[in-house]
């Protein structure tokens, strides 16, 4: 079988990733990207760690978190991209750094 | 080595190389499709831990939903699809120091933990039963309270999706 550890370990490689996505790119639905791999990490180490520690005792807990973070990953890409494209209507841009109106 | 293991390692590797491909591909479409193979593959780990449902679920709203959503953002906003600029922030470097920085922090901290080498015992039937799963999330006892709320939330989004979204002057472009 396959040990706890990796999947631990691909996760944070998957979570840090998407966090270097976040942070370095320009376009805005590139960094939506990016947060979607790290809730896709958290997904898998949420999982992982049911499957070894919670699943023996038949403690199904981890399986609501799971699917309450698919509702949270829907409601977020949703009003994101609707962001973006209202942005782009009206700026004509999805350069996260060009949209600076509240810049003081 | 046995075989899942190799199975393993392979598919955590394609998964790791196309989520690469995902924050630095230039083209914004071909990223999109990367994601794509990206959720599949984490899809197939749902599989791995014996999470049927997840790894289903996995396919049918990322990939299904999430992920055609985020391709036709991608094309609505086409003429910045094709820019010629760098894609990258000014500080992209800062940004990959502080990602394999915290990669490191966490594998340090992680191998701490006593169960990190702990292998999955066998599973029983009740463990990955559904219908269990189901009466947990509309019971009181169980998860009703957040099962509403994360509809709740997930309609309100939707709603707001709309209203932000939706172009009242008629359009200008």
């Amino acid at each position: 079988m396959i040990p706890l550890a990796w999947y631990l370990i691909f996760s944070a490689a998957l979570f840090c990733i998407g966090l270097f996505g976040v942070l370095a790119r320009k376009n805005a639905i590139a960094i939506l990207m990016g947060v979607e791999l790290m809730l896709n990490a958290v997904m898998v180490n949420i999982l992982a760690f049911w499957r070894v520690l919670y699943a023996p005792q038949a403690n199904q807990n981890a399986f609501v978190f799971v699917a309450v973070i698919f509702a949270v990953a829907a409601a977020e890409t949703a009003v994101g991209l609707a962001l973006i494209i209202s942005a782009y209507r009206r700026r004509d841009t999805v350069v996260a750094s060009d949209l600076d109106t509240l810049k003081g | 080595m046995i075989a899942v293991q190799i199975l393993f390692i392979l598919v955590a590797l394609v998964t790791l190389a196309s989520a690469v491909l995902v924050v630095s591909t230039r083209k914004l479409l071909h990223a999109a499709l990367w994601l794509v193979l990206t959720l599949v593959g984490v899809a197939v780990l749902f599989a791995f831990l014996d999470v049927a449902f997840f790894a289903v679920a996995q396919v049918l709203v990322y990939v299904g939903a999430i992920a055609i959503l985020i391709i036709f953002a991608a094309m609505l906003t086409r003429r910045i699809l094709e820019d010629v600029g760098p894609q990258v922030n000014k500080g992209w470097g800062w940004a990959a120091v502080g990602a394999v920085g915290l990669f490191a922090g966490l594998v340090v901290i992680l191998s701490t933990f006593n169960g990190f080498w702990a292998k999955p015992a066998a599973l029983s039937a009740e463990a990955v039963d559904l219908a269990t799963l189901g009466e947990a999330l509309v019971s009181p006892q169980g998860y009703v309270i957040p099962f509403e709320v994360a509809s709740i939330l997930l309609v309100a989004a939707m709603v707001g999706a709309l209203i932000v979204a939706v172009d009242r002057k008629g359009g200008k472009s």
